[in-house]
């Protein structure tokens, strides 16, 4: 099966500023990547140069068999992002929101009523204002946006931030249903115990670069709880293979 | 295409009937700029009255800038930028969707303000379709070039200011026309506004021609 | 600007990597920075003959008197004007054909729309004082003339877009879709208002109909000459300052992969938690 994701030396600027300095990486199809990394690493940027919002000025990236370089649009239809932001329209309201998020990506409008109800969505809340959301809520809409849509690739920035203990759980499930479809997901977070219950491995982006970190030797990454980088290095078997050369 | 399109159109004037912004606010100043026509230029019924049709375009083109910018303020809050480009829409129908939302609005305003300067500058409103005609043809050009000067603009941090510049030279052909045949209109001999009709449809479907296919580049510099 | 200042200046350009693509081959560069120069230096000769003889040299014109003399400079002007606009719209579209992308294009829209401005504003400035003796007036809402001025506030505002920051792929895009959608206008522009006045049927005022011949027709060419050789020089010169600009953007590039690679092998080799990284997640989600 070809890979969902590959790259290969991929560069992206900002300006004249490198978000990818070179990232080689390959995610083959229905595996649940986790992508670990200091803050400012480039994991935000490497899921959206997935999600074609990012241009790749050199090097090969490819994903879901679209051409990253030469076609950024193709790819987006079947990518899912969760970012940092929720991508909501502050007057509509929630169903709304969903409904236009749905319908512009061609999914099945059936979709909506099941992942508003996963999602804990239903009642009252499902007919307010995005404005009036808290931080969580949006986050929950977004989720339900990906859940209804079903795209081949989720790319989730952060999904757990913002979320109650509640909501990190179904997180958690959804990752886990998505794996289940065949889906493949790729996922930035600096909660590396919640994480490697959920991926199947993890990758370590350093500088805009994806680097080989030896197995049991979690890099002592800035702005990472050391408690936490200490459990992740007690499990060797998620840490090893990267699949990625070093450029 | 076509079906983004209403889908895009339906989703803006939904957000416009939700919040009421144009209504609340757009259509008011608009009536304030007629007001203010009618302090500058006097009490004169013999100068306010043949000067009625220009008056109206001129407030219309005001308000057309709010509109726009409106229209892309509501794609740049919260990340609706990138979702819109995320979204998988056709770049075309997301521009035919827009530029068609706030044509709908413009003539809504349009509308009440022909009222308006009807009652304030005493001119009496007669060939109503010439009027009409002239309001669709020149709404949909001037909603046309908005949208694809907006979406130009929209990245940019100095958006308030480039906006109203790159706008007001281009659409000066739609004020000629449109005053022109609003005039003839007004003074009862629509015959000879329709060759200021085909201006403005030469120009809209320029711009709507233009804008479709230029949209999806311009969406994707962010 | 005499020719050694422009030979002094213009030297060194084809050294640099983004002044003209196949840079280094400096018996090449040396003959172009020469040919520029030679370029320069004829425009301003030619266009100093032009005012010796357009003021001194030439008789009065049998109808227009001294007024005459506007015209050895006023039509050359306004033809470099549409000259730097048509330039302007090719290069946009040299630029937005796929085919043909290329940020060289977009330098070459660039500068030929400056100078078109500036001379447009010298035709405004030329027609109005050729205006005020001629129909009494400075301005007249003549189609010619409004559409002049309404062109050079078109082109202001492409030139604003052009100044608006960006990545130089985005603005130049940005820019060539500006530049369409302003050339656009100039026909829809000039009929409009062509119609607007006739209906009005007032007199249209058209160029002076004077016969002209001799010392008079050829002064009037020599002006068309020298101002399209100046016009050629400005382009040039302003596109390679601008490729100067851009090069030297670019030059930072290589340095500023060097050093965010290095960020990565700092941490690899489990550098002691410095600083927190510049980049915040605002860079992220640019």
């Amino acid at each position: 099966m070809p890979p969902a994701v590959r790259f290969r030396d991929a560069v992206s600027l900002a300006g004249r500023f490198p978000l990818l300095a070179g990232v080689t990486v390959e995610v083959g199809e229905g595996e649940v990547v986790h992508l670990r990394g200091p803050n400012g690493a480039g994991k935000t940027s490497l899921l959206r140069a997935c999600a074609g919002l990012v241009p790749i000025v050199s090097g090969a990236a490819e994903v879901l068999g679209h051409d990253l370089v030469g076609d950024r649009q193709s790819v987006r239809r079947e990518v899912g992002l969760l970012g940092h932001r929720s991508f909501l329209y502050e007057e509509l309201s929630v169903e709304d929101n969903l409904r236009f998020a749905v319908r512009a990506a061609r999914a099945p409008v059936a979709g909506i009523g099941p992942a508003l109800e996963l999602l804990g969505l239903t009642g009252r809340i499902g007919g307010a204002r995005a404005a009036t959301l808290s931080t969580g809520q949006r986050r929950r809409v977004a989720l339900a946006v990906l859940v209804a849509r079903a795209p081949r690739l989720w790319l989730l920035d952060e999904p757990h931030a913002g979320l109650d203990a509640a909501g990190r759980d179904v997180v958690d499930v959804l990752v886990a249903e998505a794996r289940r479809r065949g889906a493949t997901v790729l996922l930035a977070s600096h909660e590396l115990e919640r994480a490697a219950t959920i991926a199947d491995r993890a990758v370590t982006i350093v500088g805009g670069q994806v680097v080989a970190v030896p197995a049991g030797a979690a890099p002592a990454g800035r702005g990472e709880e050391p408690l936490v980088a200490g459990e992740v290095a007690a499990r060797p078997a998620i840490v090893g293979e990267v699949g990625c050369d070093v450029a | 295409m076509w079906r983004d399109a209403a889908l895009v159109a339906g989703k803006d004037l939904r957000i416009e009937w939700r919040s009421r912004v144009g209504l609340n606010q757009v259509v008011p100043f608009a009536v304030v700029i007629l007001v203010l026509f009618g302090l500058a230029l006097g009490p004169s019924r013999r100068v306010l009255a043949p000067a009625t049709a220009g008056l109206f375009w001129v407030a219309v083109l005001l308000s057309a800038v709010l509109a726009v910018q409106r229209s892309f303020a509501v794609e740049a809050a919260d990340g609706a930028g990138d979702g819109l480009r995320l979204s998988g829409l056709d770049a075309g129908g997301i521009f035919v969707g827009k530029a068609a939302a706030v044509t709908a609005q413009l003539l809504v305003l349009e509308v009440v303000l022909g009222v308006v300067a009807a009652l304030l500058y005493a001119a009496h409103l007669s060939g109503f379709v010439m009027l009409a005609a002239s309001c669709v043809l020149a709404t949909a050009g001037l909603a046309a070039v908005g949208t694809l000067y907006g979406a130009l603009s929209a990245g940019s941090r100095v958006r308030e200011t480039l906006l109203p510049l790159l706008f007001f030279p281009l659409v000066a052909p739609v004020l000629i026309a449109a005053t022109k045949a609003w005039q003839a209109g007004l003074q009862g001999r629509p015959g000879s506004g329709l060759g200021w009709l085909s201006v403005l449809a030469v120009f809209a479907a320029a711009y709507l021609a233009i804008g479709t296919v230029a949209f999806g580049p311009l969406l994707e510099d962010g | 600007m005499s020719s050694t200042t422009a030979n002094a200046v213009a030297a060194p350009v084809p050294a640099a990597p983004g002044g003209a693509g196949r840079a280094g081959h400096q018996p090449r560069g040396a003959w172009r920075g020469r040919l520029v120069a030679a370029t320069g230096g004829a425009a301003l000769l030619g266009i100093a003959a032009t005012v010796w003889l357009g003021l001194w040299v030439t008789p009065p014109d049998v109808y227009m008197g001294n007024l005459v003399r506007l015209l050895y400079i006023h039509p050359p002007i306004a033809w470099v004007m549409y000259l730097a606009f048509g330039l302007a719209m090719l290069s946009s579209l040299g630029y937005l054909w796929p085919r043909t992308r290329d940020l060289r294009f977009d330098r070459l829209a660039g500068a030929a729309a400056e100078v078109g401005v500036v001379f447009t504003g010298l035709t405004l400035v030329t027609g109005s004082l050729w205006g005020r003796p001629t129909w009494g007036t400075y301005w007249t809402w003549d189609p010619l003339l409004t559409t002049t001025a309404l062109l050079f506030v078109l082109y202001l505002g492409y030139l604003a877009l052009r100044r608006v920051p960006g990545e130089p792929e985005a603005r130049a895009r940005r820019a060539a879709i500006g530049a369409v959608v302003a050339f656009v206008d100039v026909p829809i522009c000039y009929f409009s208002v062509y119609w607007w006045r006739s209906l009005h049927q007032l007199p249209s005022v058209t160029a002076g109909k004077s016969y002209i011949h001799g010392s008079m027709a050829w002064t009037m060419l020599l002006g068309f000459v020298s101002f399209t050789l100046a016009f050629v020089w400005l382009v040039v010169r302003r596109y390679r300052l601008a490729g100067l600009a851009q090069a030297e953007e670019a030059d930072g590039l290589a340095l500023a992969l060097a050093e965010r690679r290095a960020e990565g092998e700092a941490d690899a080799v489990g550098r002691p938690p410095g600083p927190a990284p510049l980049v915040e997640h605002g860079v992220g989600l640019r």
